[in-house]
């Protein structure tokens, strides 16, 4: 694995070299719940159990960073570098294939957490946003949730035969999930209907299990969306081995 | 001991046959070149040998190792420049060097490998701004950076302008100089005669000629050529009774003296002269790898 750190290094650099991925990474979630908090304010709820709006929508943001990262970063990036033959110059290095995969995920985590940890500093600093649950059933589901969207996301670049239909398909998976998940509006404000759309998208398992962490539920509670998430990332990581390609 | 062996080597894509049973092997130390059109096997011959692309037949071996099944021992001590490739966009030229460095065992200094391909000003430069001829020359960097036994340069000097050509050619005999050996593939014939110490001619996925470039060129028993204008149209006979002229060719004002003796050029400006002859634009042709391959294929080695 020589080589790995470096490699990881240089990947976070890039992708903060590149201001839109930055932007969705780590601005925009921050920057919507400014707008929401400025507006609503985060004065307990009774619609909420009692919590305030900001309280809710900081672990169901993360959701939506994990998506943003997932199908709108990784597909592009990763079918463009294949595209233009990057990833066929270092496959002439002794960089071992799966140190390459590794490095690029290492560096996508770190950044979808950097993103999520500037959320909670917004929450935590602008609106006193309250935390109940544990550090690190947080993290741990935050980990599962992203590690399953990047899976679907190599699968999307995998399947994909350039990065402008990476890109369409990213996009398109993306942007009715975000609105339909309860990543960017309430699932308490969704219509019934829309609600029972909604059970069959993973990202809303994202949220419902963030947002169940968050509030300090326990696992036990929460095995169909462990279920569910844990079922996508195994399907994902089969199936994007299986269509990966490096030219 | 041989660098590089080749054996019966086949590889079709669909129905095209890109490599049709190619044969040869390269000793360790010479620079061996492989020269043909477009479309005419190059790419896939070296890229069966860096490991890249699987053959459909016959036997590779490089530095003793198989490029399929010991690819990464492999790739440890060969440097390779692909024909097509690319780096990110916003990533820096001593970056792409330090990151390059350290996924080899060994590493040559990357600061004088710039300096030699001339990047060094451009060091803190973003891979996307540099121009064509500096990408690849970043390249032909890279390929050295393990301070490899082999060099495979695919097409080294396609988009660079003739004094970085030049320089390159000084640069990959350095290379050799220095013990290494390096497999490298151009359609410039005059490249592979200068530069290779042999040379391989491949035509549609067949080895159609294999020797040193002299041989080459002696092979083909060709004549020399002396070629000059005249303002108006002369009679040939005098210079067909020049001792060793083989043939003469008019045309347009443009007179073709074929022979092979030496003192035939001293003999053909004295008949000139004697018959007051208006001339310009004399000069003498030597028979080239270009002839060479005219020869054998029957068609113009044209980009
Ligand atoms: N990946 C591929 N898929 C299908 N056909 C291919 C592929 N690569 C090469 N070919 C075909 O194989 C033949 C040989 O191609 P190759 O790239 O080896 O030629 P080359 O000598 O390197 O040519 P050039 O001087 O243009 O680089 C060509 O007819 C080409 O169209
Ligand atoms: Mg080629």
């Amino acid at each position: 694995m020589r080589g790995l750190w470096k490699l990881i290094l240089v990947e976070l650099k890039l992708y903060l070299r590149e201001p839109a991925a930055t932007f969705f990474t780590i601005v925009f979630a921050p920057m919507l719940l400014l707008l929401f908090g400025t507006i609503y304010g985060n004065k307990p709820n009774p619609f909420f159990g009692g919590r305030g709006m900001v309280d809710v929508s900081v672990p169901s943001y993360i959701a939506l960073i994990i998506i943003s990262v997932g199908f709108m970063g990784i597909p592009v990036a990763t079918a463009a570098n294949r595209e233009a033959g990057v990833l066929r110059r270092f496959r002439m290095t002794p960089l071992r294939p799966e140190a390459y995969i590794i490095s690029n995920i290492a560096s996508y985590y770190v950044m979808t957490a950097i993103g999520v940890a500037a959320l909670v500093v917004v929450g935590k600093a602008v609106y006193g946003m309250k935390f109940e649950g544990n550090i690190l059933s947080v993290w741990a589901g935050f980990t599962l949730g992203s590690l399953a969207f990047f899976a679907l996301g190599y699968l999307i670049a995998g399947v994909a035969s350039t990065a402008r239909i990476a890109q369409a398909v990213g996009m398109i998976a993306a942007f009715p999930m975000m609105f339909l998940s309860g990543s960017a509006i309430p699932l308490e404000v969704l219509p019934q209907s829309v609600r029972n759309i909604s059970r069959f998208l993973p990202l809303t398992h994202v949220v419902t299990l963030m947002r169940g962490l968050w509030a300090g539920e326990g696992w036990a509670e929460h095995l169909t969306e462990v279920a569910v998430l844990g079922g996508v990332l195994i399907v994902g990581i089969i199936l994007s081995a299986r269509f990966f390609r490096w030219e | 001991m041989t660098a590089i062996a080749i054996d019966r080597l086949h590889k079709s894509y669909g129905d095209i046959r890109a490599v049709d049973g190619v044969t040869f092997e390269v000793s360790p130390g010479e620079i061996f070149g492989m020269v043909g059109p477009n479309g005419a096997g190059k790419t896939t011959t070296i890229e069966c040998l860096e490991g890249l692309r699987r053959p459909d037949e016959g036997r590779l071996s490089v530095l003793g190792l198989d490029p399929q099944r010991q690819g990464y021992e492999l790739r440890e001590r060969i440097g390779v420049q692909l024909q097509e490739s690319s780096l990110p966009d916003r990533l820096k030229v001593r970056e792409v060097m330090g990151l390059f460095a350290a996924f080899y065992r060994r590493s040559a200094d990357s600061a004088a490998l710039l300096e030699q391909l001339g990047l060094s000003e451009k060091a803190g430069a973003a891979f996307g701004q540099l121009s064509g001829g500096q990408k690849q020359r970043l390249f032909i960097a890279l390929a050295l950076i393990n301070d490899p036994e082999i060099v495979f340069l695919d097409e080294l000097t396609t988009g660079l302008d003739p004094q970085a050509r030049r320089a390159m050619w000084d640069l990959v005999k350095g290379v050799r100089d220095r013990g290494k050996t390096v497999f490298l593939t151009t359609h410039y014939m005059e490249e592979a005669e200068k530069l290779c110490d042999r040379v391989a001619i491949i035509d549609h996925g067949k080895i159609v000629a294999l020797d040193t470039p002299r041989n080459l060129v002696a092979s083909l028993e060709a004549e020399n050529r002396i070629v000059f204008s005249v303002e108006a149209p002369v009679d040939e006979a005098p210079f067909r009774a020049i001792q060793g002229v083989t043939r003469v060719e008019q045309s347009g004002g443009r007179i073709i003296i074929f022979g092979r003796e030496d003192g035939l050029l001293v003999r053909v400006v004295m008949a000139l002269d004697s018959a007051k002859i208006r001339f310009r634009d004399l000069r003498t042709e030597q028979p080239s790898l270009e002839d060479v391959f005219l020869a054998l294929t029957g068609k113009e080695m044209r980009e």
